[in-house]
């Protein structure tokens, strides 16, 4: 295929959206649980609550198994890393110029990534002390609660930010569906990562091999 | 790059480990939350408390503070009950059985409570106030037969049901409750009429109360099938053991 680049392999898909349907049963079921007139409305608390505990406990399974692929992996390396520029683009005012060249992940990308995987985790542990109150002392069961609100709250809005960027970048949801994007598009919205897998452009090129 | 058998790698690969970093941090920030998230939400209750009070959009309700009722309902919908309809039913193991009006509840001595409403999964809402009947005296009018040493509550959801023993029954804070929060029960609340056993966790307290049963045994309830302990004392010491 010409003119496009292979941006995601079928794992890292796999996982994107494994755990974008168990998150979004756990927002929906969440919503349930802790608005009270839903609640009421809805009723049938038990396996409401059944849902949401066993979808929460699901979510790091795809997290984990992905890492049988290579290109995840590297994926998540890539996730972690933050170099300077990255730092530059967040302080950036015109960051979406293009001015300062874009890896495979932007930083909002990994900052999305990182804070995502860290409440995932928090969420994972407090819902584990809710769930089985025989665990721990009540002073800790209310704590728990308490993080678990705060970081219900704060997962709700990363994902609204992630939906409301993807859905004004038809290209980057191709990505993410086929595992392709247009050789232009990556050269506009991450060139760095444009020029480590297409060599750098052309012209550029002949400049460097003269 | 130098090191060439990397040659998938990027420069972008180079860098500071930020992402894992971000990741232990909150789930440090989350474990400190869990010890101390109790006194820091005790301290926000009171700051946001009487601003909620005067805050006409309703969004200050909406900020997680942790200290306000969740609503429970484990059936589908639940029917409304109000003063005209609503009969509480006092029947099993009795010498004199009886059904009873709101009109006839509200006739009797009522015992008013403040308590800490507690959730046997964490949340609590702070000093609430409620009134209602102790069940002692409606058990003293029932007059237990010889045999009875526990009852059971009935809800008119048609699903939930409750336990406690005759001793725990007749203790001074347990109480029919037809007021909470400064006014008539609310259906979200289980009203007209729900249970109030102050001294258990909230699963204790039954709901849409239709019914109070003397048995020989106290049978599990609801959430106890799921799990929950059928001696619901908040603090273990008042425990029977059970």
């Amino acid at each position: 295929m010409t003119g496009t680049v292979r941006r995601f392999g079928k794992v890292v898909r796999a996982v994107h959206w494994t755990i974008a349907l168990l998150m979004i049963i756990c927002i929906v079921t969440a919503a349930i649980l802790y608005n009270g007139s839903i609640g009421v409305a809805i009723g049938r608390r038990h396996l409401v609550e059944l849902i949401h505990v066993y979808s929460g406990f699901a979510l790091p399974v795809p997290i984990l198994l992905g890492a049988i692929s290579r290109s995840y992996r590297l994926d998540l390396r890539r996730l972690n890393r933050f170099t300077p520029r990255d730092w530059r683009w967040l302080r950036s005012r015109s960051r979406r110029d293009g001015s300062i060249k874009v890896g495979k992940f932007n930083a909002g990308q990994k900052l999305n990534a990182a804070l995502s995987g860290g409440a995932i985790a928090a969420l994972l542990g407090t819902g584990i002390i809710m769930y089985f109150p025989s665990l721990t002392r009540l002073s800790w069961r209310t704590g728990a609660t308490f993080v678990h609100d705060w970081f219900a709250l704060a997962v709700g809005l990363l994902v609204i930010g992630h939906i409301f960027y993807a859905l004004k970048d038809s290209e980057a949801q191709c990505g993410m569906r086929t595992g392709r994007v247009s050789a232009s598009w990556a050269r506009t919205e991450h060139a760095a990562w444009a020029d480590e897998i297409l060599g750098a452009p052309q012209d550029v090129e002949q400049e460097t091999l003269h | 790059m130098t090191n060439t058998h990397r040659d998938h790698d990027g420069p972008e690969v180079d860098g500071k480990p930020i992402g894992r970093r971000t990741i232990l941090g909150l789930i440090a920030l989350a474990g400190a939350g869990v010890a101390g998230g109790k006194a820091v939400q005790d301290g926000l209750a009171k700051v946001l408390a009487p601003i909620e009070l005067r805050d006409p959009s309703g969004l200050i309700s909406l900020i997680p503070v942790g200290d306000s009722f969740r609503f429970y309902s484990v059936t589908g919908a639940v029917p409304t009950k109000d003063a005209q309809t609503y009969r509480l039913a006092i029947d099993g193991m009795v010498t004199h059985t009886a059904s009873y009006t709101l009109a006839d509840l509200q006739a009797m001595p009522q015992t008013g409570l403040v308590r800490d409403f507690q959730c046997i999964t964490g949340w609590q809402v702070p000093q609430v106030h409620w009134s209602g009947v102790r069940l002692s005296t409606l058990l003293d009018r029932a007059a237990p037969a010889a045999g009875a040493t526990a009852v059971r509550f009935r809800s008119f959801d048609g699903t939930y049901t409750e336990s406690l023993t005759l001793e725990q029954a007749r203790l001074d804070d347990v109480i029919v409750a037809l007021q909470m929060l400064g006014g008539p029960i609310t259906h979200n609340h289980g009203g007209p009429v729900r249970m109030y056993v102050a001294p258990m966790y909230g699963y204790k307290s039954t709901k849409w109360l239709s019914g109070i049963e003397l048995t020989d045994n106290a049978e599990s309830g609801y959430w106890e099938h799921r799990g929950y302990p059928i001696d619901g004392f908040i603090n273990p010491s008042q425990g029977q053991g059970a």
